[in-house]
């Protein structure tokens, strides 16, 4: 007990950068996500290729080799440079593949979500004169998202926890980075243990009670 | 092409070839609606009626033959194709109404997406059509609150708010209870007294009588006959459509 009070701070610092790798790796994958589905499903036959091989080959990649690609990839060999601050990039390298990688998931829960929708509603859009982006953005893809709100809480709490693999992208601000570190100085912690994973579920937890009560409020009656 | 005038079809289907697979649907259909013209098809299940109604605003493709629409070929793609079909309103059997959007939202949303509609202008108008079918004071609830009686004369408002040249009807009353049959009906018989013009595919003999200019007999992918609904329904010329009247008639 005394080993968590003491790391304590460090852990609330490492937690943090977990809790902001979360939120904005959250808002690009959704938005990432829904451009992914938007291909899939699109009447172009060179956007529909290039998503679903985009999904097919991140969705099956483990998500310690993306990252290493973002790091290793894109930052050494390719030169990516986002911030001068050497944790900002690390930061901003994680985010990015993270997100890569979690859009894929994202854009597949909303491809099942587009299959609810009924394909009379797209007829009765495009006959009354939308076009194809007009209907998916105002008919298709809102009733897309209500109906895979809890898959889609399932997939942002996969990413939460996924956000403790980030040293394999070099990055080493996270908290379960930190922990491990903390437990080369002082051997394994029970309490430092089990007040992190605390942490985490303190943070998913509200996320599934939530995405669900979001499910059924905005449930599309038909 | 020259430019329309008043006199020339607003809808002309030459030629016309449709095949699902090994099954032609569509054989070299010939046809064409006068302005203000309402013309019923009717014919056996599978004959291609429903499918001659969705070759006209493009909802299916043609394999050959021509089709104008007010003078021009129908555009295949994008923009100029949106906006064909914003001037050809449709009326599906299954209502196709947008689920998570209300009453008056669904006959809003094309003025004022496709059209660019102030929304308050278009919620005025939008009221009027409402009331114009009978239900006006559903406007703020959700399709699935509704009969299908009333989703039908919903989704006739919402085609009625792009101030459509012609209304397709695809079956529109199929789908329904047989106590709201002559609601939707009504309400067409009122649009076709108005002048619109319409292709209506329909098993209702009552409306072609009352409301049709003409009754276009389908089967097996061919129009076989063309006549006044009067003499259709009691001198039927072909063997075919005196068969099919004969099936339906003494049920």
């Amino acid at each position: 007990m005394d080993d968590l009070i003491k790391y304590a701070p460090d852990l609330a610092a490492g937690f943090l950068v977990n809790v902001k790798l979360s939120l904005v790796s959250g808002v690009l994958s959704l938005i990432l996500g829904t451009i992914l589905v938007s291909m899939r499903v699109s009447p172009t036959p060179v956007l529909r290729a290039v998503g679903t091989t985009y999904v097919n080959v991140v969705r099956n990649t483990p998500l310690t080799l993306v990252l290493a690609f973002s790091a290793l990839g894109l930052s050494d060999t390719l030169g990516l440079t986002i911030s001068d601050e050497p944790s900002t990039n690390g930061f901003w390298l994680v985010v990015l593949g993270l997100s890569a990688y979690t859009a894929t998931f994202v854009g597949e829960a909303l491809r099942s979500g587009i299959n609810t929708v009924p394909l009379g509603q797209a007829e009765a859009a495009r006959a009354i004169g939308l076009t194809f982006f007009q209907s998916l953005r105002l008919i298709i893809l809102p009733q897309a998202f209500r109906a895979v709100i809890r898959p889609l809480g399932s997939v942002m709490i996969a990413m939460i926890k996924n956000t403790t693999v980030s040293v394999a992208a070099g990055y080493l601000a996270e908290s379960a980075f930190v922990m491990k570190d903390t437990f080369d100085d002082t051997g394994v912690s029970i309490p430092i243990f089990i007040g992190l994973a605390l942490a985490f579920m303190a943070f998913t937890l509200p996320i599934g009670f939530l995405t669900g009560w979001l499910a059924r409020r905005l449930a599309v009656a038909r | 092409m020259t430019e329309a005038g008043s006199s020339s079809p607003l809808v002309k289907l030459e030629a016309v070839n449709k095949h699902f697979g090994a099954l032609h649907v569509l054989k070299d259909i010939d046809l064409s609606v006068a302005r203000g013209e309402v013309v019923v098809v009717i014919g056996p299940s599978g004959g291609g009626k429903s499918t001659l109604c969705r070759v006209i605003n493009r909802l299916e493709t043609i394999d050959s033959g021509d089709i104008t629409f007010d003078g021009q070929t129908l555009p295949a793609e994008g923009k100029s194709l949106a906006k064909l079909r914003s001037e050809v309103g449709m009326v599906f059997q299954s209502f196709n109404l947008f689920s998570h959007k209300t009453i008056l939202e669904n006959v809003t949303l094309g003025p004022i997406k496709v059209r660019g509609i102030a929304r308050q202008q278009a919620e005025q108008r939008g009221l009027e059509l409402l009331e114009r079918v009978g239900i006006a004071s559903q406007a703020a609830k959700y399709p699935a609150q509704l009969s299908g009686g009333q989703q039908q004369r919903v989704a006739i408002a919402r085609a009625l708010a792009m101030d459509p040249k012609m209304i397709l009807f695809d079956e529109p009353t199929s789908a329904l209870d047989p106590e709201m049959v002559q609601e939707v009906l009504d309400v067409m018989v009122g649009l076709a007294s108005d002048g619109m013009t319409m292709l209506v595919v329909t098993h209702e003999m009552g409306f072609a009588r009352r409301a049709a200019h003409r009754v276009v007999f389908m089967a097996d992918g061919q129009i076989v006959e063309e006549s006044a609904p009067e003499a259709f329904f009691t001198q039927p010329k072909s063997d075919r459509a005196r068969d099919f009247l004969s099936k339906i008639l003494t049920h």
